[in-house]
C-alpha cells in the first residue's frame, strides 16, 4: 500500500471481463436470431404440410395481419425501452379508426391524405397526453395508461354511440389503399416495413433514440448525464400514439367497416408481442426488429393453427405459453451472462 | 457529545403527551380514510339526489355486480403491497367457470365440481407464484402471459358454447337475501366476513406487518428473517383461489359458463385497488381503502346507470377516477414539500449498484 | 508558478447549505489548483458528500460563491458543472448497464457524421484512446453491465478525459478497490495531474492520501479546519483535526470473561468469494473480521447467518448444526446480524421507528396470533431509553433519524431478540463520533455480560481498539489470526494485503 509511485500501468486488474465482451454483444443478436428462426420453421412446416399457406393470397392474408400488430408493437417498445408501458394502444387504435371513418363519413369531400393524417393526429394527441402526464406527475404509467385505456374507449363508445361506419360511406381510394400492393406486398405492410426501419434507425444511430435506451437502463445515471429524461419519454409516448393511430387508419382502410370496439383488448397482444420479440418490461434493453420478429411470429401462429387442423381457440392459449417461454429464456440468458461476466473476478479465492 | 444531525432533541414531555394509541386509532389513522371520506360523500349524494338508488332492490343489484370485483381485491391487495401485481384473476375466474361448466355437463354434481374448480384455482396461482419466485420473473410480465394462457385453456374447454344448465335452486341460491334482508345477498356478508379475516391478516399480524416490510424494502426483510420467495407464493397461491371462488360464484349466479367471462375485470380490480390507495410500487394500502375503493367505484357506475348516463361516459368517467386518485396524492405532496424546504432522502448518486437487479 | 497568479480553476468560498434544521455545510472553503492532487478528509458526516455534490451540481449553495476560473459562476444542474469542466467519479459509479462502454463514454454527446447519425467508428476510437491513455484494456463495445466497480471507475474518468475536464472529483474511489485496483487508480491519477488537471481526492485511508495528494484539506461538521501540503502533516495531527479531540478514548473496551465455543465455522466455501473460512467464536469474546473492502468478510457473515447461500462447509451453534441459508434459523438459534447497509438491509426506511425495532419480534409480541400496536410502541419505547435512542415520535419514519440514532434502532432490534452470538458489520459506519463512542461502549458492555460477538469493521483503529482477536481476510481468505498484544496496525494491513513484512518497507 506504501509503493504505489513504482507501479507501472498495468492493464485492467479485473481480468477476465474484457474477453467476454464479444459473447455478449451476440446474446442479444442470438435472442432475435431465436425468433426469426421460430418464425422461419413455422412457415416452413406449415407450408409443407399444406402448400395453400404460401399461396399468393396466404401470403397477402400473413402480411396484412401481420402490419396493425407489428405496427403496434414498434410503438410499444419505443416505450418499453424507457421503462414504460402504455396499455391504452387498443383504445387509442379504436379510437383513430373511428375517428378517420367517421371524418371520411361525415365529410365525403375530404382528400384521402388528410384523413388519414387526422386519423394518426388522434393517435399522436392521445400519445401526447399519456406521456404529459406520466412525466409532469410522475404516476407510474401502468397505472396511467390503464386510466386512459378506459377513457379514450369511452370517447371512443361514445362518439360512435353505438353506430358503425361501412365501406359505402368511405371514398374508395382510401379503401383501395389497403388492397393494392408492390410486388406481391400489400401497401400497408409495406408502410409497416417502412415505420420499422425508419424506427430502427432512429433507435440505433440517432443521439435521442440512444438516450431512450439510457432512460430506461439507468433513470438516475440519465440524470446525472444531463439527458432530458422527462421530454424524450413524453416523444417515446407520442410516437407510440402516433403509431397506434397509423394502425387504426390503416385498419380502417382494409376492413372498410369500423364500430368503436375496434383493438379492444389488443393492449396485452402488443406487449406480448414486444416481449416475445427480446424487448425487456425491465427497460434499456431491445430491438424493433426483435419487435417486428415478435408480431409476426405471434400473426404466422394465429394463421398457422387452421392449417395444422388445430382448434383455433389454441391460440391465445399458445400465446400465452409463448410469453412464458420468452421472458424465461430472457432470464436464463441474463443470468448467464451475469455469471459469465463475474466469473472468477479480481476476488476468485 | 456531537450534536444530533438531523432530529433536535425531543421533548420528554412532549412524546408522553401524544402516546396514548388505540387500535381503532391505528386503523383509522391508515390510508383508507380519504376513500372512504369520498365513498360516504358519493353513496349521500345518489341517495338524494338519484331515484331508486336506495330501494333494496337496486343495492342488492349493486353488491351482486361487485361481489367478485370485492372478493378478487383482497389477495390482489395483499399483492400489490408485497410490490407485486396478479393480472391473471380474471382469466383464473374464467377458466374455473370453464371447468365447473364441464364438469357440470359430464354429470359430476356440484358439491364435487366446486372442491375441484378451487384445487384449479389453487394450482393455476401456485403456478404464478412458482414462476415469479422460484424462477424470478416479473410478476406483471408472468401473469400477462398467465392471462392470456388461462383464458386461452378456458377457450380450448369451451370453444363459444355457453353452459347454460345449472340447477335452478343454486343459481338463485347464491342470489338469496341474508337472514331475509331485503337489499342484503348473502354473498355480502360472505364477502365482509372475508374482507374482515383480511383486514386482521393485514393490519395485525407478524405476517402481515412483513407484506408491508416487503413491499418497501425486500432485501431489508431478508434480514430480518421473513422468507420472501414463500411469502410471495403463498400470496400468488391465495389469489388463484380466491379467483376460483369469485369464479365459482359469479357462474351460479349468471347461470352461464362462457370462455369470454369477466373478459378485463383484472383491470378494473386493480382500478379499484389503486384508487383505495394501495401504491404501486408496494409498502402501502390498507383493506378498509381498498374496500372502499370497490364500492366507490360500484357506487359511480351504478348512480349513473339510474341517471340514464350511457356506459361510455361510465369508462371515461372511471378512467379519470383512477388517475385522480394516484394523481392528487402526488400533488398534493408536492405542494407541501414547496412549503418545508427540500430534504435529502432517496436517490443518491451512487446509491444503486450497476450490477444490482432492477426493479 | 505563483498559484495567485493563475485563478485556480475551481474554487468554494464560504459555502453554506441546510437540508432543513440540518446544517450539512457551514461556511466551507476550498481551493483546486491546476496540477494538484488535493485531498479532503473529514470524518463520515463531516459535509464531504454534500461538499461533492455541491461541486457537481447537484446541489445548490445556500450562500457562499463557486468560482470556475475566478468568475463567479452558478451551477444550477449536473449539465452545467460538466460544461464548467468539472467531472465527479462516484464510490460505485452509475453507469448504463445495459449500454457499451463507449456509448456509456459519450452518451448525449456521441460524435455525429454528416448526416447527423452517430458515428459509431469515430466514438469506439476515441473511446479506445482514452483508454489507451490511461493504460487500459477494456472492449468499447462490451456493455457495461458485469464490469468490476474499478473498471466502472475507470469508465467514468475515460469519460472525464474525453470531455476534456480539468476538474476531477474521486468521491472515496479506492473503497471499494483492490490493492492492486487501487495503484492502478494513483497511477491514472498521477497522469492527469501532470498534464495539468486539478483533482480532488476523498479517501478515509491515510496512507493513500498522503502518497498521492499535494495538500490536504481537513473538514469537520460542515465546516473548514485546515489546509497544509502534506509534507508538512502527518497521521496523527490530521486525524486530531478531523476528530476534534484525543482518538484514545473512543474505545472503551473493558475486560470480559471468555467462556465456552458458542460459534464454529469449518470449512465455509462460496465459489468465487470466499473459500475454506474457518473460525470459532466465546463468549464474552469479541472478533474482528479485519481486511479491505471485497475481502469477503461481510459475505461470509451473511452467509453464516444464512441471507446467502454456501457451497461448501457449516456452521454450528453451540454445537448443533445450522441449516444453510435460513436467516430464520440463525436466529431461532441465537444468532442476530445488524448489517453492512443500514439504508437497504438493516432498515426499512419508510416504516416506523417502532415497528423496525420490534421486526425481529413480532411473533413473540403476538397474542392468540394477532400483534398490538401499543405492545410494539412499548417494546420500542423501552428499547429506545436503554439505548438512549434520540426521537421526536415512535411512530415516525426511521429515515427521520440520524445516522447513529439509525444504528440504535438496528441494535435494538436485534439486542431485543437476546442473541448469543452478535454478527455486526461496520458498526460505526456513517455514524457521528459521540454515538460511536456510546456504540462502543454498548458491545464492549455486551461482550461483558457473555454475549459472543463478530465484528466486520474497516476501521483499523476500531478494530484495534475493540477486538480480543482479530481475523484478517484477503481476497477470500482468512490471511491471519491475531492475538489482541499481537494485533497492530502493521501486521493487519500486511494480511490485509497479503504481503510479507519483508516485502514492503
Amino acid at each position: 500500500m506504501t509503493h504505489t509511485s513504482t507501479a507501472v500501468p498495468e492493464s485492467t486488474a479485473g481480468e477476465p471481463p474484457e474477453n467476454t465482451g464479444r459473447p455478449v454483444r451476440t446474446r442479444r443478436q442470438f435472442r432475435e436470431i431465436g425468433v426469426l428462426l421460430a418464425v422461419v420453421i413455422l412457415i416452413t412446416a406449415t407450408w409443407l404440410h399444406n402448400p395453400g399457406f404460401l399461396s399468393t393470397q396466404g401470403v397477402r392474408d400473413l402480411f396484412l395481419g401481420a402490419t396493425v400488430l407489428v405496427i403496434l408493437a414498434i410503438g410499444q417498445s419505443l416505450v418499453l425501452i424507457t421503462k414504460n408501458v402504455d396499455l391504452s394502444v387498443g383504445s387509442v387504435l379504436g379510437l383513430s379508426a373511428f375517428g378517420t371513418a367517421a371524418l371520411f363519413a361525415a365529410f365525403p369531400g375530404l382528400p384521402v391524405p388528410v384523413g388519414m393524417i387526422a386519423g394518426v393526429a388522434i393517435g399522436l394527441l392521445c400519445g401526447l397526453f399519456n406521456g404529459l402526464l406520466v412525466t409532469t406527475v410522475k404516476v407510474p404509467a401502468l397505472v396511467v395508461t390503464l386510466g386512459t385505456l378506459y377513457i379514450f374507449r369511452g370517447l371512443d363508445h361514445w362518439w360512435a354511440g353505438g353506430s358503425q361506419i361501412n365501406a359505402a360511406d368511405m371514398p374508395a381510394a382510401f379503401l383501395r389503399l389497403g388492397r393494392v400492393g408492390f410486388l406481391g406486398v400489400p401497401l400497408p405492410a409495406l408502410v409497416a416495413v417502412i415505420v420499422a426501419i425508419a424506427v430502427g434507425v432512429y433507435l440505433s444511430h440517432y443521439r435521442s433514440g440512444r438516450e431512450l435506451y439510457a432512460i430506461g437502463s439507468n433513470a438516475e445515471a440519465a440524470r446525472l448525464s444531463g439527458i432530458p429524461a422527462g421530454r424524450r419519454v413524453v416523444l417515446a409516448f407520442a410516437l407510440n400514439g402516433a403509431l397506434a393511430g397509423l394502425a387504426g387508419v390503416l385498419f380502417t382502410a382494409r376492413y372498410g367497416t369500423v364500430d368503436s370496439t375496434v383493438g379492444t383488448g389488443m393492449e396485452l397482444q402488443v406487449v406480448a408481442a414486444a416481449v416475445v420479440g427480446g424487448v425487456a418490461l425491465t427497460g434499456g434493453v431491445g430491438t424493433i426488429f426483435g419487435a417486428v420478429l415478435g408480431g409476426v411470429l405471434m400473426t404466422t401462429i394465429t394463421a398457422a393453427l387452421p392449417i395444422w387442423q388445430i382448434n383455433p381457440f389454441w391460440q391465445q392459449a399458445v400465446v400465452g405459453v409463448l410469453i412464458l417461454a420468452a421472458i424465461g429464456l430472457d432470464r436464463l440468458l441474463a443470468l448467464r451472462t451475469a455469471r459469465r461476466l463475474r466469473g472468477g473476478g479480481a476476488r476468485g479465492a | 457529545m456531537a450534536p444530533d444531525k438531523t432530529v433536535p432533541a425531543p421533548d420528554r414531555e412532549r412524546i408522553r403527551a401524544t402516546a396514548p394509541e388505540s387500535p381503532i386509532r391505528s386503523v383509522l389513522s391508515t390510508q383508507g380514510v380519504p376513500v372512504l371520506g369520498a365513498l360516504i360523500v358519493v353513496a349521500a349524494i345518489a341517495v338524494l339526489f338519484v331515484d331508486m338508488f336506495g330501494t333494496p332492490r337496486n343495492v342488492n343489484f349493486l353488491v351482486l355486480s361487485i361481489a367478485a370485483i370485492a372478493m378478487i381485491a383482497l389477495p390482489m391487495t395483499l399483492i400489490v403491497i408485497t410490490g407485486e401485481i396478479d393480472l391473471s384473476v380474471a382469466s383464473t375466474l374464467a377458466l374455473t367457470s370453464a371447468t365447473l361448466g364441464l364438469l357440470w355437463e359430464s354429470g359430476t354434481p356440484l358439491e364435487t365440481a366446486i372442491p375441484i374448480a378451487l384445487l384449479l384455482g389453487l394450482v393455476l396461482g401456485a403456478f404464478n407464484g412458482f414462476l415469479v419466485t422460484v424462477c424470478g420473473l416479473p410478476s406483471l410480465a408472468v401473469t400477462i402471459g398467465t392471462m392470456a394462457l388461462y383464458r386461452g385453456l378456458a377457450y380450448v374447454l369451451l370453444g363459444d358454447r355457453a353452459v347454460a344448465s345449472y340447477p335452478q335452486d343454486w343459481v338463485s341460491g347464491v342470489r338469496q337475501p341474508f337472514l331475509g334482508v331485503q337489499g342484503l345477498p348473502w354473498i355480502a356478508v360472505a364477502v365482509l366476513v372475508m374482507a374482515l379475516l383480511f383486514a386482521v391478516l393485514l393490519h395485525v399480524t407478524a405476517f402481515g406487518r412483513s407484506l408491508y416490510d416487503i413491499g418497501h424494502n425486500a432485501e431489508a426483510a431478508r434480514f430480518t428473517g421473513v422468507s420472501v420467495k414463500w411469502t410471495k407464493f403463498w400470496l400468488f397461491t391465495l389469489s388463484g383461489v380466491v379467483a376460483s371462488g369469485a369464479g365459482v360464484f359469479w357462474t351460479l349466479q349468471y347461470g352461464t359458463s362462457r370462455a369470454d367471462t369477466a373478459m378485463g375485470l383484472e383491470l378494473q380490480v386493480v382500478a379499484a385497488v389503486l384508487l383505495g390507495g394501495v401504491s404501486i410500487f408496494g409498502g402501502v394500502g390498507s383493506v378498509l381503502g381498498v374496500m372502499s375503493g370497490v364500492l366507490l367505484l360500484g357506487v359511480i357506475r351504478n348512480a349513473l346507470q339510474l341517471f340514464g348516463i350511457g356506459s361510455d361516459v361510465l369508462q371515461i368517467v372511471t378512467g379519470s377516477i383512477l388517475i385522480a386518485s394516484v394523481v392528487t396524492p402526488n400533488i398534493v405532496a408536492r405542494v407541501r414539500s414547496r412549503r418545508t424546504s427540500e430534504v435529502p432522502t432517496g436517490t443518491v448518486p451512487g446509491d444503486r449498484p450497476l450490477n444490482g437487479e432492477k426493479s | 508558478m505563483d498559484p495567485s497568479e493563475v485563478p485556480p480553476p475551481l474554487a468554494l468560498v464560504d459555502v453554506t447549505k441546510s437540508f432543513g434544521s440540518v446544517r450539512a455545510l457551514r461556511g466551507l472553503s476550498l481551493e483546486l489548483r491546476a496540477g494538484e492532487i488535493h485531498a479532503l478528509v473529514g470524518e463520515n458526516g463531516a459535509g464531504k458528500s454534500t461538499l461533492v455534490k455541491t461541486i457537481a451540481g447537484v446541489h445548490r449553495p445556500d450562500t457562499g460563491r463557486i468560482l470556475v476560473d475566478g468568475d463567479p459562476t452558478v451551477f444550477t444542474a449536473p449539465a452545467d458543472a460538466q460544461r464548467a469542466g468539472v467531472a465527479v467519479i462516484y464510490q460505485e459509479p452509475t453507469l448504463f448497464p445495459d449500454l457499451s462502454v463507449a456509448e456509456n463514454i459519450f452518451i448525449g454527446r456521441q460524435p455525429r457524421t454528416r448526416l447527423g447519425t452517430i458515428d459509431k467508428a469515430r466514438m469506439r476510437r476515441e473511446t479506445a484512446e482514452a483508454f489507451t491513455r490511461l493504460g487500459v484494456d477494456i472492449d468499447p463495445d462490451r456493455p457495461a453491465n458485469g464490469l468490476s466497480i474499478a473498471d466502472q471507475q475507470l469508465v467514468e474518468i475515460a469519460k472525464a478525459i474525453t470531455r476534456r475536464a480539468r476538474v476531477l472529483i474521486m468521491d472515496e474511489p479506492t473503497a471499494a478497490l483492490s490493492g492492486v485496483e487501487a495503484r492502478r487508480l494513483f497511477t491514472v491519477a498521477r497522469t492527469l495531474r501532470d498534464s495539468g488537471a486539478a483533482l480532488l481526492f476523498i479517501s478515509h485511508r491515510f496512507d493513500e492520501v498522503f502518497s498521492l495528494c499535494d495538500r490536504i484539506t481537513v473538514v469537520r461538521d460542515g465546516a473548514f479546519v485546515s489546509c497544509d501540503p502534506t509534507a508538512e502533516l502527518d497521521v496523527d495531527t490530521v486525524v486530531r483535526r478531523m476528530v476534534g479531540r484525543e482518538v484514545t478514548s473512543l474505545y472503551p473496551k473493558e475486560a470480559a470473561e471468555h467462556g465456552d465455543v458458542v460459534l464454529e465455522v469449518e470449512g465455509l466455501t462460496r465459489a468465487g468469494v470466499f473459500a475454506d473460512v474457518s473460525f470459532s467464536v466465546r463468549t464474552g469474546e469479541i472478533v474482528a473480521l479485519a481486511g479491505l473492502v471485497g475481502a469477503g468478510r461481510s459475505e461470509v457473515v451473511r452467509a453464516v447467518f444464512g441471507v446467502d447461500h454456501y457451497d461448501a462447509g457449516g456452521v454450528r451453534v453451540e454445537g448443533a448444526a445450522l441449516p444453510a441459508g435460513r436467516p430464520k434459523a440463525a436466529i431461532e438459534a441465537g444468532m442476530a446480524l445488524v448489517p453492512e447497509d443500514r439504508r437497504h438491509q438493516g432498515l426499512i426506511m419508510e416504516s416506523s421507528i417502532g415497528r423496525n425495532a420490534t421486526s425481529t419480534r413480532r411473533r413473540v409480541l403476538s397474542r392468540f396470533g394477532l400483534l398490538r400496536s401499543r405492545d410494539e410502541r412499548d417494546t420500542a419505547r423501552a428499547w429506545g431509553e436503554r439505548l438512549n435512542l434520540k426521537y421526536g415520535h415512535i411512530d415516525d419514519a426511521v429515515a427521520t433519524l440520524s445516522g447513529g440514532n439509525q444504528q440504535k434502532v438496528v441494535l435494538a432490534k436485534w439486542l431485543s431478540t437476546e442473541p448469543r452470538v452478535l454478527f455486526i458489520d461496520e458498526p460505526t459506519r456513517g455514524i457521528d463520533v459521540g454515538t460511536k463512542a456510546e456504540v462502543h461502549r454498548l458491545l464492549s458492555g455486551l461482550a461483558g455480560q457473555g454475549l459472543a460477538i463478530v465484528m466486520v469493521s474497516s476501521e483499523l483503529p476500531e478494530v484495534l481498539g475493540m477486538a480480543d482477536r482479530v481475523l484478517v481476510m484477503h481476497e477470500g481468505r482468512i490471511t491471519a489470526e491475531l492475538d489482541r498484544a499481537q494485533a497492530d496496525e502493521e501486521s493487519v494491513m500486511y494480511a490485509a494485503t497479503g504481503q510479507r513484512p519483508s516485502e514492503a518497507a
